[in-house]
């Protein structure tokens, strides 16, 4: 079994601030991860790896620096990288940028493929459903827990929302998307961190991939961005003065009026 | 590529030292207890086997990374730094460079994946820094298959979990002293016992026993190096535990400075940060300059070892010293600067000044490593 897992480098917005005078990030100094989601997709491939001996390619589109990502993803256990890297990629917005990883994919080969359900830095979740329309293949997004079932050969995905689950089963190919929240990734280990020194990290260019010009990069892509901005969460404030049973009750017709209790 | 090596191995060790270890110190430190969960955690990692090249079971590292494992987790927990080094430098590494082929077979594998945690006995009750009037005695029985050792063992780290231990006695006088020879002992060997467990100031986590010999039967298998060869092994063995101590001690003095760097910031006096104080600033810039002048020592020792230098006892003695004195000052500036708080088990530092003072005086005393240290350049 081969198992395909996309990964992203991301800046760790934990430790990014805003300039208060031109209000944009201050990305000096920030390192970059691997993002949350996505290193919590290779956690799910890994056990599986544990439980089936399947093989786990990581994928990653971006500049050559993030070639430390895959290689941290190598560290963790994966058994061969892939960078998606071209001058001709730079620009591309989701769709464009699903068109090229699917492209990848589809030369890597694989029966399975995990991806994060959404980056730090963008917050989209659009890449990883795009890439299975491309491929043609079902997609399961927001999941928690993904188990290999032997007997039937078929995957059982738990999908998680906010105030319940569903339990699925589905058959290969298929791509999944992780919810980083549910799935700790385990940490790098010392056999893997060295071992990755030996290994060779493959770059995959706009010449191997064979996707059309105009759909790639900038020129690829038809999303415009307007602005970008922090979520912030400024809900209006009422101030009101009352007795503790009337305070007692309005607070409880509020969460009722909200759908909360 | 070695970079990325490093890179990784030194991003791996810091998100688990602060996320796995620095939660659990101050309770591993009140309750005395062995941290069996950390221990096992860092097994899985490849931790106890980072030194053992992969043709013996263990992971290919070297004594860099080792080192650098040894002063994150210290940065934390003190315990489960020595845990390591001891584990390291003190069974493992000595099987490595003088064991047999049929010892390192029989035993690296094992103490690199962790299942055996691995001590060092060499510390008697008369023989601390005077480490050449050792009592332990062995002697070959009578149709040499077995050595007979009768004796005790103090201050042993990791004794009690550890399954292996690399043990000094006595096999015979000459006129200039006794002669050694070295052992490697195994948990369970008939007449091979624990005993007291000390009650110490620092380090409480980590288990420091005593070690009993009642006529206990080590097969003559087990002796490493030859007849007589024990008390240069164990100082040779020393001087890579000296290198894993002043790294303990390194991220101890490190772990104390960032506490204080952050209280200072924080903790208003006078209407001002304390942090605002000439006094305050001035003092951190002394303590950071002697901290990073401490792991430059410790760096320069470490390739010393790397490179199997021929003045590794001497780099080693210097950076143990030095390293160990500037944890002592750090963290009782540290408390200093926390003022009544930092007297508290509230706050980290109280512990550190604990933790520190440890460094000062096992394998080898300060005193110990100015000996070393004046003898090479009285030569």
């Amino acid at each position: 079994m081969k198992i395909a897992v996309c990964i992203k480098q991301v800046p760790n917005t934990t430790e990014i601030r805003i300039d208060p005078v031109t209000n944009t990030l201050i990305r000096d100094g920030v390192e970059s991860i691997i993002n949350p989601d996505d290193k919590s997709a290779l956690e799910c491939a890994l056990k599986i790896k544990e439980q089936t001996g399947a093989e786990v390619n990581v994928v990653c589109m971006g500049p050559a620096q993030a070639e430390i990502a895959l290689r941290e993803a190598l560290a963790m256990g994966a058994d061969n990288a892939y960078l998606v890297s071209d001058r001709a990629f730079a620009g591309s917005d989701t769709l464009a940028t699903s068109t090229i990883i699917a492209a990848a994919l589809h030369k890597i080969g694989f029966d399975l493929i995990i991806a994060g359900r959404q980056a730090i830095d963008g917050d989209t979740a659009q890449v990883g459903p795009q890439i299975a329309e491309h491929l043609g293949i079902p997609q399961v997004t927001y999941c928690g827990e993904i188990k290999y079932v032997k007997k039937t050969k078929t995957f059982t995905v738990k999908r998680i929302f906010e105030d319940r689950y569903q339990i699925l089963s589905v058959a290969a190919p298929a791509l999944i998307t992780v919810l980083g929240a549910n799935v700790k990734p385990r940490y790098m280990n010392v056999g893997d961190i060295i071992a990755q020194d030996e290994k060779e990290i493959k770059v995959l260019t706009f010449a191997d991939l064979g996707c059309a010009p105009e759909n790639i990069g900038l020129g690829g892509s038809p999303t415009k961005v307007k602005s970008t901005f922090t979520k912030q969460y400024d809900s209006e404030k009422q101030l009101v003065e009352l007795s503790p049973q009337e305070a007692a009750k309005l607070i409880a017709d509020k969460l009722q009026e909200k759908h909360i209790i | 590529m070695a970079d990325f090596k490093y890179r990784l191995f030194n991003k791996m060790i810091e998100d688990f030292a602060l996320n796995e270890v620095k939660p659990l110190a101050a309770e591993v430190d009140e309750t005395e207890q062995f941290p069996y969960s950390t221990v096992e955690k860092m097994a899985k990692l490849g931790l106890f086997g980072i030194i053992v090249p992969k043709a013996y079971g263990g992971m290919g590292g070297d004594y860099k990374m080792y080192i650098k494992a040894v002063e994150e987790l210290s940065k934390h927990c003190a315990t489960t730094g020595v845990i390591l080094s001891a584990h390291t430098s003190l069974c493992v590494a000595p099987i490595l460079e003088f064991g047999t082929e049929e010892q390192k077979q029989k035993y690296l594998p094992k103490l690199a994946t962790g299942e055996y945690l691995g001590a060092f006995g060499l510390t008697e009750p008369n023989a601390g820094t005077d480490a050449n009037n050792q009592t332990t005695t062995a002697v070959l029985d009578a149709d040499g298959k077995n050595y007979i050792l009768n004796g005790s063992k103090i201050f042993i780290t990791n004794a009690g979990p550890a399954s292996v231990y690399f043990v000094i006695a006595v096999v015979g006088r000459n006129p200039k002293g006794v002669e050694c020879a070295a052992f490697i002992v195994e948990k369970g060997m008939e007449g091979f016992s624990i005993g007291k467990k000390e009650k110490k100031m620092g380090i409480r986590g980590s288990s420091t026993c005593e070690l009993i010999f009642r006529d206990c039967v080590v097969p003559a298998a087990n002796m490493v190096g030859k007849h007589g060869e024990g008390f240069k092994l164990a100082m040779k063995t020393l001087d890579g535990g000296r290198i894993g101590i002043a790294a303990q001690a390194l991220g101890i003095a490190e772990g104390a400075l960032k506490e204080t760097v952050n209280y200072t910031k924080e903790r208003v006096q006078f209407k001002r940060p304390i942090s605002a104080f000439q006094n305050t600033q001035f003092t951190l810039a002394d303590l950071y300059a002697r901290v990073e002048a401490a792991r430059g020592l410790l760096e320069k020792a470490v390739e010393a070892k790397q490179a199997k230098a021929k003045d590794v006892s001497l780099r080693a003695a210097t950076a143990k010293l030095f390293c160990a004195e500037t944890a002592m000052e750090v963290t009782t500036k540290a408390v200093q600067f926390h003022g009544g708080y930092g007297y508290t088990r509230e706050y980290p530092v109280e512990r550190m000044m604990r933790d520190a003072k440890i460094t000062e005086i096992y394998e080898g005393t300060s005193e110990v490593q100015r000996m070393v240290i004046s003898a090479s350049l009285l030569k």
